[in-house]
């Protein structure tokens, strides 16, 4: 394949990004606006040629005889020899999931460059915005292409730092600063683990590779040669803390604190970044490593375990949120966390039932919702940004009533719900409802209880749908009468809801697999029925509960007041963090370590930089300025030159 | 004899043109044409630099194995080049000063001939050759030091440096004839491995290796060989400081790592590791405690070099191919961040005269874009991440390393510690110049357009060179393919 259109995709945003970020200053909204918007459309309309190549075109090096779909790298350049096996490369990395990921990043991040243009119309720094949005388009799309994991690593951290900038962007907001500062230590704190568990596997296996790494893992685990650290396995070490890092991209429990805070940034940010690309980063990594996860059975139970109670806490503390970014964001925990439990359960290889059922359904399954939950979250966040940008608040407390003033956004919020909660025929029941399949495959108790937070998501998605569209008409509607928003707002929602509708149609299982071959996705009667009819269970208590206003909820409330503020209060994570940060780290530990800098370690370097100093004085004078004594420290050094090495010899 | 055999010495001769160019333009061309001297000379130098890199090298040495151009050898003299163009862009405005006017043509004619001399320094593979070249680029630099005539502190600086260079040529001369002897009446570089080889180790030969270390560590001023260099540098004119510390200095660095890897090879562990050894902690740390107390930028800079020329070092003490490779890649850092200081200090001596770190109080208040430069060249002379300098500290420390010896190992813990050091000093001018909260005693100025571009240059060198890797991989292939192997004859 020629490798001027990978280069192209991943210089596009970077250019933009220097050009907006260097010129900005004298640009003006409107031509940064147009800028950003054609460059990104540019490279969108480039990922789907490559994508478009890679699946269809057939050519041998994309896809075997057999009908397998193979790993390709376009290019694979060294890019920093520290040795002759410490060799760092960049490259250009063409798999199903890779070209999937491609088409999802610039798609969202075109909309959101569309949309913003509307959003952020008013806003100082608009150029500063666009600059950032193209630098984390860059990022994300060299994360995903990432030839090898030291590459991913490092555009693992510039997502970072982009996701920090933009999430801080209303720099004036103590919140936003310090939902950002937040959100970058937290993933930092995660990206450590990341790192260690880099440095141990590549120590192991002499290679950063993922072809290496992953075409032939039964040979990575041979290569750790048993190595055990505190009673498990170095391999299983590698591989659960290289999970840390994910966990932290992709706000996986204990460390999912930064991303509810994470929704001070603007809201097209939130679409781009929080929902639909950044926080998969996760689930792309375990899938990207997916085979050697699957070589070692107890850290693949470790990301079952933690998704599993993940999606569970996150959904119910979505449904007792009153912001509805913040609603969104525990959405999104909970549903990342349903494909890593997908992912998890892909590990069996044991075909299990009558049919041939092909062993990773879980992993393809993954992969389908990671898809769809991209393009219905994102649509849902541009839709929370219409309503915000409508009543000028994030909590549905200024709602309520809004489906007269707000059509467009009602409607295409209604197909975001309805695609989430997973009703027939939106593209979030056919994701989902293979996800579950793999899951009752694996055991009835991964089934049930992803099931039962498939009904919690399908609950308080309509709650939240109830109570900004009906409930009852807020009454400041009066003095400032809310309205859809213009039409690069309302474009891409139309759009993503239009996707959203039909995508569930897109045969996944011909492109996306484990090992590239083709999989016949065929919908499993009795888990799709069980899930429509829990999904429509849970909808119509919330339509019972939430559609009119009545004082329902507020018993409920009163009659569990404690469960309520715990879940409201998300379980007090946050107190908790708080508390081991502030009280213990640094009240008790830290104080003891800094007397111990202060009076210890400080004072020895004051001690060096005397001596040093001292040592400098006294040497002065040597450089007299006279010739002769020059000439002399010359030739008397010469001859102690030779003396030293005979005198060495002797 | 063969003529032909000239075609091979390219570099040379085309180097050779140029100052026959420029002496012909500046002796028999009129007023005209000595006005457009110095970017005619910018110009066409930049062309030959062009030509030397794509000239072929030749693995077979000429004139008997006199004489060598092979790849490794092609790609330090471009290194040189890189530098001289840079060297050259600087001197626009001091070359083009009223009171230069009538010498400008002389001060290219010496620095052509210099460059002559470090080419031949380069390939030779005979002493005789290597001497030639060696005088032939030391001489004109002293005439270089004093061309400001009326000014005192150039003609006290013109004198010291051809004093000490005269009686370090004698002392290396007098280690060649101990050479000489050794090997049985012959100055061939390949005769010489071959008796050092076979013969065993004696004071005569101790004394001959010290008495060589002596006379090429003169140019590269390693302690306790470097007394001149801060006088020397403080007195000279500005550009001629920065081709001294540069371009000498880099010349030297590789005729150092040829001679003894080629020479002495065998017996590399027995004496001259452990002489070079002792010179390198010297140098680094003599260096460093000089420039903590330095005031003048100048000055200041003449002992940073001389910390760096120990850094320079290390690349020979691994005395292996990934050795050579990031010697030559610590260079070409080395010429752009070493230049691009300079470059400040020249256009700020150029338009305020000013040349004290106090002077540059506040600097970024008048002057942003210099302080900006600056603080890049400082930050990658310490070495700080992700700036080139970074990369060419940690590519030598790994070639060092890479011997796996624990003696080694803590050379390069000491040079770290050093690192810390020099830290401090750099960051003093950072200091001065960002953080300092006096009113800024430099004004605002315009530099002109040469000196902007000059500077640019060394800014892009600072930020990419690191983080672009064809740059290294080019030196570890030139170093590869050239034919003399110092692996094979050290046999490591």
């Amino acid at each position: 394949m020629d490798i001027t259109l990978p280069i192209l995709i991943l210089a596009i945003p970077i250019a933009m990004f220097l050009i907006l970020g260097i010129g900005g200053v004298v640009m003006p909204r409107k031509v940064a606006g147009i800028l950003g918007i054609l460059g990104m459309g540019t490279c969108a309309v480039l990922a789907y040629t490559v994508a478009f190549t890679y699946f269809f075109s057939g050519a041998p090096e994309f896809i075997s005889e057999l009908g397998q779909r193979l790993q390709y790298q376009v290019f694979d350049v060294t890019w920093l020899a520290f040795t002759q096996s410490l060799v760092v490369k960049i490259g250009f990395l063409l798999d199903p999931i890779s070209a999937m990921m491609l088409v999802v990043i610039t798609t969202i991040s075109f909309f959101v460059h569309l949309y913003s243009w509307g959003y952020m119309e008013h806003e100082p720094g608009f150029q500063r915005y666009y600059a950032f949005l193209n630098l984390f388009s860059f990022s994300m799309l060299g994360l995903v292409v990432a030839t090898n994991i030291f590459q991913m690593y490092i555009f693992w951290e510039l997502v970072g730092v982009s996701s920090y900038l933009l999430i801080g962007f209303f720099y004036k907001l103590p919140s936003a600063v310090s939902a950002s500062k937040k959100a970058f230590i937290v993933t930092r704190f995660a990206d450590l683990g990341f790192l260690i568990g880099i440095l141990v596997l590549s120590y192991y296996t002499d290679t950063f590779n993922f072809q290496a790494l992953t075409s032939n893992p039964e040979l990575v685990m041979a290569e750790c040669g048993g190595a055990t650290f505190l009673g498990a396995s170095v391999m299983t070490w590698a591989m659960v803390l290289i999970f840390m890092g994910g966990m932290g991209k992709s706000a996986m429990m204990p460390l999912h604190i930064w991303l509810p805070d994470a929704m001070e940034g603007p809201t097209p940010v939130s679409a781009l970044i929080h929902a639909a690309t950044m926080v998969v980063a996760g689930v792309y990594l375990v899938a990207r490593m997916f085979p050697c996860y699957c070589q070692v059975p107890a850290s693949m139970d470790f990301v079952g375990v933690v998704g599993a109670i993940t999606a569970f806490y996150a959904a119910v503390v979505a449904c007792c949120q009153v912001d509805i970014k913040r609603v969104l964001a525990f959405s999104t925990i909970s549903q990342i966390a349903f494909m890593m439990v997908s992912l998890a359960v892909a590990r069996d290889y044991v075909p299990v039932g009558e049919h041939w059922h092909a062993p990773g359904l879980g992993y393809m399954a993954s992969m389908f919702h990671l898809f769809t939950h991209a393009m219905f979250k994102a649509l849902l966040f541009l839709g929370a940004g219409c309503l915000i940008h409508a009543v000028h608040s994030n909590n549905y407390t200024a709602m309520g009533g809004l489906r007269k003033y707000m059509p467009i956004t009602h409607w295409t919020f209604l197909i975001g719900c309805l695609a989430i909660a997973g009703i027939p025929p939106f593209s979030g029941f056919f994701s989902k409802d293979e996800m579950l399949a793999a899951m009752y495959q694996n055991s009835f108790f991964w089934g049930a209880w992803m099931s039962m937070v498939a009904g919690l998501t399908a609950f308080y998605m309509f709650r939240l749908y109830y109570l900004i569209f009906w409930w009852e008409e807020n009454p400041h509607y009066e003095h400032h009468k809310p309205h859809d928003a213009p039409w690069q707002m309302s474009l891409p929602l139309i759009i993503l809801a239009l996707v959203s509708c039909v995508a569930g149609f897109i045969p996944f299982g011909e492109f996306v697999t484990y090992n590239g071959e083709p999989y016949h996705i065929h919908l499993e009667a009795s888990v799709a029925i069980t899930s429509v009819i829990i999904a429509v269970a849970a909808i119509a208590l919330a339509t019972w509960l939430y559609m009119k206003k009545n004082d329902r909820p507020a018993k409920m409330r009163a009659a569990l007041p404690t469960l309520w503020e715990a879940a409201h209060r998300r379980f007090y994570w946050d107190e908790i963090y708080q508390f081991i940060t502030h009280k213990i780290i640094f009240g008790i530990i830290c104080q003891s370590i800094a007397w111990f800098d202060r009076h210890v370690i400080d004072a020895t370097m004051d001690g060096f930089a005397k001596v040093t100093q001292k040592a400098s004085f006294s040497i002065r004078g040597m450089q007299n300025g006279h010739i002769q004594a020059y000439v002399a420290w010359y030739f008397f050094g010469a001859i102690a030159l030779a003396a030293f090495v005979w005198w060495c010899i002797l | 004899m063969d003529y032909s055999q000239f075609g091979t010495m390219l570099p040379e001769l085309i180097v050779l043109g140029i100052f026959l160019v420029v002496f012909f333009m500046d002796t028999f061309g009129g007023e005209g044409v000595k006005k457009i001297l110095t970017p005619c000379t910018a110009i066409l130098f930049l062309l030959a630099t062009v030509a030397i890199w794509l000239a072929p090298s030749a693995s077979e040495g000429i004139f008997g194995g006199m004489y060598v151009n092979d790849t490794a050898c092609k790609a330090m003299k471009c290194i040189l080049n890189i530098g001289v163009f840079l060297v050259l862009l600087q001197s626009f405005k001091w070359a083009d000063s009223e009171e230069m006017s009538v010498r400008k043509g002389e001060y290219y004619e010496l620095l052509f001939a210099t460059l002559f001399g470090m080419y031949l320094m380069i390939s030779a593979r005979h002493f005789l050759l290597f001497i030639i070249g060696l005088e032939s680029a030391s001489l004109p630099i002293a005439a270089m030091i004093a061309f400001d005539k009326y000014r005192y502190e150039s003609h006290e600086a013109g004198i010291k440096y051809i004093l000490t260079a005269v009686f370090s040529s004698a002392v290396l001369m007098m280690g060649l004839s101990f050479v000489y002897a050794f090997s049985m009446g012959s100055l061939y570089f390949s005769d010489l491995a071959l008796a050092v080889a076979q013969g065993e180790m004696s004071g005569l030969l101790a004394i001959a290796l010290a008495f060589v270390m002596a006379g090429i560590g003169f140019k590269l001023s390693l302690v306790p060989f470097h007394l001149w260099t801060a006088d020397v540098y403080q007195g000279a004119p500005t550009p001629v400081t920065s081709y001294l510390s540069v371009i000498s200095k880099g010349s030297a660095a590789f005729a150092f790592f040829i001679i003894f890897t080629q020479c002495f090879g065998q017996v590399y562990s027995d004496a001259w590791e452990w002489m070079l050894y002792a010179l390198i902690i010297l140098t680094i740390t003599v260096g460093n405690l000089f420039a903590l107390r330095q005031k003048n930028m100048k000055r200041f800079m003449a002992f940073s070099s001389v910390s760096q020329a120990g850094y320079i070092m290390l690349g020979v003490i691994a005395a292996n191919a990934l050795g050579l490779a990031s010697l030559m890649f610590y260079i070409i850092v080395y010429v752009v961040s070493n230049l691009g200081a300079f470059a400040v200090i020249q256009t700020i001596e150029d338009n305020t005269g000013k040349l004290n770190m106090d002077d540059y109080n506040g600097l970024h208040k008048t002057n942003p874009w210099l302080s900006v430069a600056m603080t890049l060249a400082m930050f990658s002379l310490a070495g700080i991440p992700p700036f080139a300098g970074f990369f060419s500290k940690i590519l030598i420390f790994t070639s060092v390393c890479s011997t796996n010896s624990m003696a080694l190992y803590m050379l390069v813990l000491i040079a770290l510690i050093n690192t810390v050091i020099s830290l401090y000093y750099y960051l003093c001018v950072v200091k001065a110049m960002w953080i300092s909260n006096e009113e800024p005693i430099i004004g605002e100025f315009k530099s002109t357009c040469v000196a902007k571009i000059g500077l640019g240059l060394c800014i892009i060198g600072i930020v990419f060179f690191g983080l672009v890797s064809p740059i290294y991989e080019w030196l570890v292939n030139s170093v590869e393919l050239s034919m003399w192997q110092p692996l094979a004859l050290l046999g490591l």
